[in-house]
């Protein structure tokens, strides 16, 4: 027999930090941690004494000197007399430009090809299987370098465009020009524009955005707001008596006819590419640096996410399969609402890191020319100052941003996918 | 400097280990080879020959420097560099001199902490245009693509030229001259520009030369020159000596040919000095008397070198132009010996 009794108060004492297995292990920790910062302290103190004595201290300013350099593709408008700091920037906006491209596309190739490996068309699965080992096994370097060669020496060149008998013409209808310096498409333009709204005024990080496209944003959720409703009133009827009211007209009116007005009332055309002296003006221009490093790196991703989704398809028991075709479902239904969604908490995580692969792997852009962030900050710019531990820095704290971005996203569509457990 | 050890391995290496270089010479004499910084590969200038032999212009001055320093014009190791590697590579102390028609300016030479020995080859930026385009000027060259090698003084030129004439351009920035001639050749720019040498070496590469022309336009002074660290003047002097040595002994006509008749034979005091016959320059230096003799009869005195490799003989075929001797009209006028 045992009798409760409340264990003696203990007085803290300062051997206990050593000698109390309680508190021994935080005691480590926290020694260790103040060594590895102690470290961490003296490793940078020493850097920056360095390079004082190297006559080079650590300092920002040069970002806002003129860069004098131009860039050739900006999302936002820049001169050669901007700052370095809105040179980075244009750079920045390059970077992300390329690779939420090519995360969607390396997204929606990936799956594809993915579930075609799987499939039971032997044929198929196998030049799958070709495409993923092809892709995967080549550093992805080589693959950007490759496409570029390929759109640069097999595309026809501006001038071939031009003269009586021209060697090449335009596609679609005489809309789009294909020539190795870049596809040039039409572009929207707006006669009675709605004009800009300008931020930020005079500074480095100035940007406009179009009233035009605003309106045309705020129309469109609009017009799908509306479209719920209905639907959701069709669905209401339908349980209530049994009859699902037509409603097809209703949505293609509520689509179509709000942005047709509002596109007659911007006065919508479109611009179409025109050769004019040297090269073609007018329309958008697709450059290829952009066009070969966004294939190349969608590709190339998209070889290991195939892989990650047929990992994660055949992580789900069979049976799966067969109660649902034992149910009346159909092949594809079953891929598409029974195996698939229950495949995602199996594809998303490892998905991010891909998608964090591809986001870095832009970096290896230079190699066709392309300006992103590591042409501009870190390639010109860190040249033309010198300043190459402040770019080096600052360079990798922006892609710790991105990544940590896209880290945080695909987490939380992670957290929303996953299975509900108690 | 004991810190700085610990930082070269922490990888902050390439900027640490300048400070931490005193004596480039005596380092040099220990290691028995000269590192010296060339291009990747630009026909005349520096390139491996079918030997695997490296040769060119700024090979030559690289030789010269071995020769007067360690006796051997082959004990060298060449580093290859590209436009963006060059400066980095010469900070860290990879290379012991960067001889790649390096442009001399105020920033790379007081901000970069750089030392130019002079200049060997007086340049400009020019344009190079298929002869099919009709164009003869750099001025009707509104709207054209222009590839253009990314990391040199070259896209600043290009940028402030378009601005100050107020006509609109595309740059293709790329990052090798192999590069950049392949996107040329493909048409995939309109011009390809970069310093005037650089473009009659690269259009001297080219199936059919002629089908290329250089537009008269030069917009900007491109004085190349070799350079080494900031803060060894002794290496340094010992390079910028070599240099005038060169130019010198043309100016002279001491040529490789009939430098050992000549040591013995003049009378000339100058030439003496030079040749080591007479003083104590190449004590000075702290190297032996015939330095100067071993530089020049590396690969000949600063015409022979230039006529030898990029010369009007050579399908590179440049004039001298700027770069004549002074007594010639030219801008090439070496400091005397004395």
């Amino acid at each position: 027999m045992t009798t409760l009794t409340d264990p003696p108060k203990e007085h803290f004492r300062l051997s206990m930090l050593l000698y109390d297995t309680r508190y021994r292990s935080a005691t480590i920790q926290v020694i260790a941690l103040m060594g590895f910062m102690l470290l961490a302290a003296w490793l940078l103190s020493n850097t920056i004494q360095n390079l004082e004595a190297l006559g080079k201290p650590v300092e920002f300013g040069f970002f806002s000197e003129p860069a004098s350099y131009d860039i050739n593709q900006r999302l936002l408008e820049y001169d050669s007399r901007d700052s370095h700091l809105r040179a980075a920037l244009i750079g920045l906006l390059n970077t992300l430009v390329v690779a939420v491209l090519g995360c969607i596309t390396a997204t929606v190739i990936g799956v594809l090809v993915g579930v075609l490996r799987l499939s039971s068309n032997w044929l198929v699965s196998k030049i799958m299987t070709v495409y993923v080992e092809m892709f995967r096994n080549v550093p992805v370097l080589l693959w950007i370098v490759f496409a570029m060669a390929i759109l640069i020496e097999s595309l026809p060149a501006p001038r071939a465009f031009r003269g009586e008998d021209p060697a090449a013409t335009m596609d679609l209808f005489n809309t789009v020009a294909v020539t190795n310096r870049g596809v040039y498409i039409p572009e929207a333009l707006f006669s009675r524009s709605l004009g800009d709204i300008h931020f930020f005024g005079d500074s480095a990080l100035r940007f406009d955005v179009s009233l035009d496209l605003i309106a045309i944003i705020v129309v469109l959720a609009g017009s799908i707001f509306a479209m719920r409703k209905v639907i959701a009133w069709a669905n209401r009827t339908q349980e209530q008596t049994g009859d699902r009211p037509k409603t097809w007209h209703i949505l293609l009116g509520l689509f179509f006819v709000p942005m047709l007005t509002l596109l007659v009332a911007l006065g919508f055309h479109l611009g179409y590419p025109e050769l004019k002296g040297f090269n073609f003006t007018g329309g958008t221009h697709m450059r290829n640096s952009l066009i070969a490093l966004w294939l190349a790196l969608s590709l190339y991703t998209a070889a290991f996410i195939a892989e990650i989704v047929r990992g994660g398809i055949l992580a789900i028991s069979h049976g799966q399969t067969e109660a649902a075709a034992a149910l009346g479902l159909r092949q594809g239904r079953i891929m598409r609402l029974v195996i698939l969604p229950q495949a995602l908490r199996v594809i998303i995580p490892p998905m991010i890191s891909n998608y964090l692969n591809l986001t870095k792997n832009s970096s290896l852009a230079i190699a066709v020319g392309y300006m992103d962030i590591t042409g501009t900050l870190g390639g010109i710019t860190m040249n033309q100052t010198g300043r190459e531990l402040e770019c080096v820095l600052l360079l990798m704290l922006v892609y710790l941003c991105i990544s940590l971005s896209i880290s945080a996203v695909m987490n939380w569509y992670n957290e929303r996918v996953k299975l509900v457990e108690r | 400097m004991k810190k700085s050890v610990f930082l070269g391995a922490a990888t902050v290496a390439t900027l640490a280990a300048g400070a931490a270089m005193a004596g480039t010479a005596d380092d040099v004499k220990a290691r028995g080879k000269l590192n010296c910084g060339v291009t990747t590969g630009l026909a005349g200038f520096a390139a491996p020959d079918a030997n695997g032999e490296w040769k060119g212009f700024d090979v030559s001055m690289c030789r010269a420097v071995a020769a007067a320093v360690l006796g051997d014009p082959n004990a060298v190791e060449f580093v290859p560099t590209t436009g963006k590697t060059r400066f980095t590579a010469l900070a860290s102390g990879e290379i012991d001199l960067l001889a790649r028609n390096t442009t001399w300016t105020f920033s790379r030479d007081v901000d970069l902490k750089f030392e130019f020995i002079g200049v060997n080859y007086y340049d400009g930026q020019g344009f190079m245009v298929p002869k099919e385009l009709g164009v003869s000027s750099a001025k009707e060259l509104d709207g054209a693509t222009v590839c253009i090698q990314t990391g040199t003084t070259t896209e600043l030129n290009l940028a402030d030229f378009f601005r100050t004439n107020n006509i609109s351009y595309e740059p293709v920035p790329i990052e090798t001259n192999a590069e950049a001639q392949q996107q040329y050749l493909a048409g995939a720019c309109d011009v390809y520009t970069t310093d005037a040498s650089g473009l009659a070496a690269t259009r001297a590469s080219f199936e059919d030369p002629s089908a290329h022309i250089l537009l008269p336009e030069i917009i900007s002074k491109e004085p190349l020159g070799p350079l080494v660290r900031h803060g060894d003047n002794e290496w340094g002097d010992v390079a910028r000596w070599t240099l005038n040595a060169l130019i010198s002994a043309e100016e002279l006509g001491v040529t490789s040919a009939n430098i050992n008749d000549i040591a013995s034979s003049t009378d000339n005091p100058e030439i003496k000095r030079l040749l080591g016959t007479e003083g104590t320059l190449g004590e000075m230096l702290g190297l032996d008397a015939e330095w100067a003799q071993r530089a020049i009869a590396a690969g000949g005195n600063y015409g022979e070198i230039f006529a030898k490799n990029i010369g009007e003989d050579t399908p590179i075929g440049l004039a001298r132009g700027l770069n004549a001797q002074w007594t010639d009209g030219g801008l090439l006028y070496s400091p005397p010996f004395r």
